[in-house]
This record gives structure tokens, C-alpha cells and sequence, in this order.
């Protein structure tokens, strides 16, 4: 039963990250644009969108990169 | 009386997600009601059904206990971790970096893994309602959150459950007259596009939450779903492995 729990649990975090390094920049992006907002909340709002934006594009080229140095089967 | 314009996004959202969800849980159901029959298969996604209920009916008052801000912060950035992630994979799918989801292959592995318990002489009718109900929680879970995530604090739960409930009456109904996993399901194509909206209202709900004022309010999500439609494809160039790119030119 227990394993059953962590098995579940493992799965419905599994939801959300799958990759650690890309879901803590996400974070690290929301928590910047909660630095940012009670300075500039339209500043803010184009952190997010540019950081989350940056984030995708960044993790996604390195992984691409990665998988180019990959010897072929 | 809601507008169109706020509607149609979490409509298709719903929809959309529901339906690549409904597939993953259909090919699931239907290989254990190929070894086992539709009762065990049946049986578990009937109560995979009914926990689900259980959870919304418990999970419904208590969000209306949370302060909206909260709630748009948390589902928020709960969206944006769970839409970045659906895109993430998409695109690397799509540059050819991870394999792409098959289906057809998932319903020969689960049908073999079934079958090589029962070999080993296992409560196989338990074990196999088992699946069939893990199946439809987890892959139902997905559902409710984004019904919840899309409609919650708008007035959009209902129409948001109507998308998501249309989509899983369409997938059930061809699986039960095909028989057969939903392998032509353009599954990547979805989840691009879904993984596009969803990231669009995660970025929508973590600013309202932390206080920015979108330019055009509910028009923003449109336009940040272009942005990163626009960008996700740019992305899935730059991720194609070098040695594809090369042989492309």
C-alpha cells in the first residue's frame, strides 16, 4: 500500500518536472518577476514572458546540442 | 453572458488536452481488456472515474476558500511547469531528439507485461483492473487539473468540463468501435499545441497573480500563445541534432 503511495505521488509530481534543472529556471524566472513587480509590474510581465521564452529555448538547444555529440548506434 | 474570445481558448484547451490524455488512458484500458476482457478493464476505469468525481466534489469547495490572487498564483505557476513541460518534450520530439509517443507500441508492452503475469500464475483479474484504474486516474488527474486551471475564478469551469468531457466521449467511442489503440492520433501535433495554450495561461495566471495588469486582459493569452507558438518553432530548428541539420542543407 505504501509503495503503491509513493508510486502515485511520484507520478503526479512527475506532472509538473521532469526535468529539474528546467522546472527550478522556471522558477527562478517567477520568482525574479516577483522581485520585479512592485517596482515595475509591466517590467515584470516582460520578464516573465522573455525569461519563460529564454528558458525554453536554452534547454531545449542544449539538449539538442547534447544529443548531436551522442556517438550513432 | 461570456463572450466567445474568453471561451474559446479554455474551451480548446480543455478539449485538446483531454483528448491526448483520453488516448494514453484508452490504450491502457484496451490492452487489458485484450487479455483479460472488459470486465477488469471496465471495472478499474469505472473507479478510476469515481475517485476522480470524489476528488473534483472535495477539491471544489476548498478552492473556493482560497483568496483569488492565491489561487491564480499557485494554478499559475502550477500551469506554466505543467504546459512548459508538455512543450518542452513536444518540441524535442519534433527535432527528433526523444522518440515520439507511439501508441501501438505502449498496447503491445502492456499487453505482453500482462500476459507475462499471468506465466507467473499472479492475481491477474486484480492486477489488471489494477492498471486500467491507474490509468484512468492518473491520466484523468491531468484533465481536472487543466479544466480546473483554465476555468477556475472565470465563470469557465462548466464550458472548460463540457470541452474536456466532449473530448473523452469522442476518444472512448472510437476506441470501443475500433478496438484498437489510437496509434493516427497525431499525438505530437497536440501536445505542441497543447503544451502552446497551456503555457500561454500559465504565464496569464502567475502575472495576474502577482499583480501585473496584462495590456488587453484576456487578449494577452492570445497573444502570448503566439509568442510561444512562434518560438517553440524556432526552437524545434535549433534542437534538431547538428548532424540532421547538416544533412538537411
Amino acid at each position: 500500500m505504501k509503495t503503491v503511495i509513493v508510486n502515485v505521488l511520484r507520478e503526479l509530481s512527475g506532472l509538473f518536472i521532469d526535468d529539474g534543472l528546467f522546472a527550478l529556471a522556471i522558477s527562478a524566472v517567477v520568482a525574479l518577476t516577483a522581485l520585479i513587480t512592485p517596482v515595475t509590474p509591466l517590467g515584470a510581465g516582460l520578464t516573465l514572458v522573455a525569461g519563460c521564452l529564454g528558458v525554453l529555448v536554452a534547454n531545449t538547444a542544449t539538449a539538442g546540442a547534447a544529443a548531436g555529440k551522442r556517438p550513432p548506434p | 453572458m461570456m463572450d466567445w474570445t474568453t471561451m474559446a481558448p479554455a474551451v480548446s484547451a480543455a478539449f485538446l488536452s483531454s483528448l491526448v490524455e483520453a488516448v494514453e488512458a484508452m490504450t491502457i484500458v484496451l490492452s487489458v481488456a485484450t487479455v483479460r476482457g472488459w470486465r477488469p478493464a471496465g471495472l478499474g476505469a469505472l473507479a478510476g472515474l469515481g475517485s476522480l468525481v470524489l476528488i473534483v466534489l472535495a477539491a471544489g469547495p476548498l478552492l473556493n476558500q482560497v483568496p483569488l490572487h492565491a489561487l491564480q498564483l499557485v494554478i499559475g505557476i502550477l500551469l506554466l511547469l505543467f504546459g512548459m513541460r508538455w512543450l518542452r518534450k513536444a518540441i524535442l520530439r519534433a527535432a527528433g531528439v526523444i522518440a515520439l509517443h507511439d501508441e501501438a507500441l505502449t498496447f503491445a508492452n502492456e499487453t505482453a507485461a500482462l500476459r507475462e503475469q499471468a506465466r507467473h500464475g499472479k492475481r491477474l483479474d486484480w492486477l489488471a483492473g489494477l492498471a486500467s484504474y491507474k490509468a484512468m486516474l492518473l491520466e484523468g488527474l491531468e484533465v481536472v487539473f487543466v479544466v480546473i486551471a483554465v476555468g477556475s475564478g472565470r465563470g469557465l469551469i462548466v464550458p472548460a468540463s463540457l470541452g474536456a468531457l466532449a473530448a473523452c466521449a469522442l476518444v472512448a467511442a472510437v476506441g470501443f468501435a475500433i478496438r484498437r489503440p489510437l496509434a493516427r492520433v497525431p499525438e505530437n501535433k497536440l501536445k505542441f499545441s497543447v503544451g502552446v495554450m497551456l503555457s500561454a495561461f500559465g504565464v496569464f495566471w502567475t502575472g495576474e497573480g502577482l499583480g501585473v495588469a496584462w495590456p488587453g486582459a484576456d487578449l494577452a493569452i492570445v497573444v502570448f500563445a503566439v509568442l510561444f507558438l512562434l518560438v517553440a518553432l524556432g526552437a524545434v530548428n535549433l534542437a534538431k541534432p547538428s548532424s540532421r541539420r547538416k544533412e538537411a542543407v
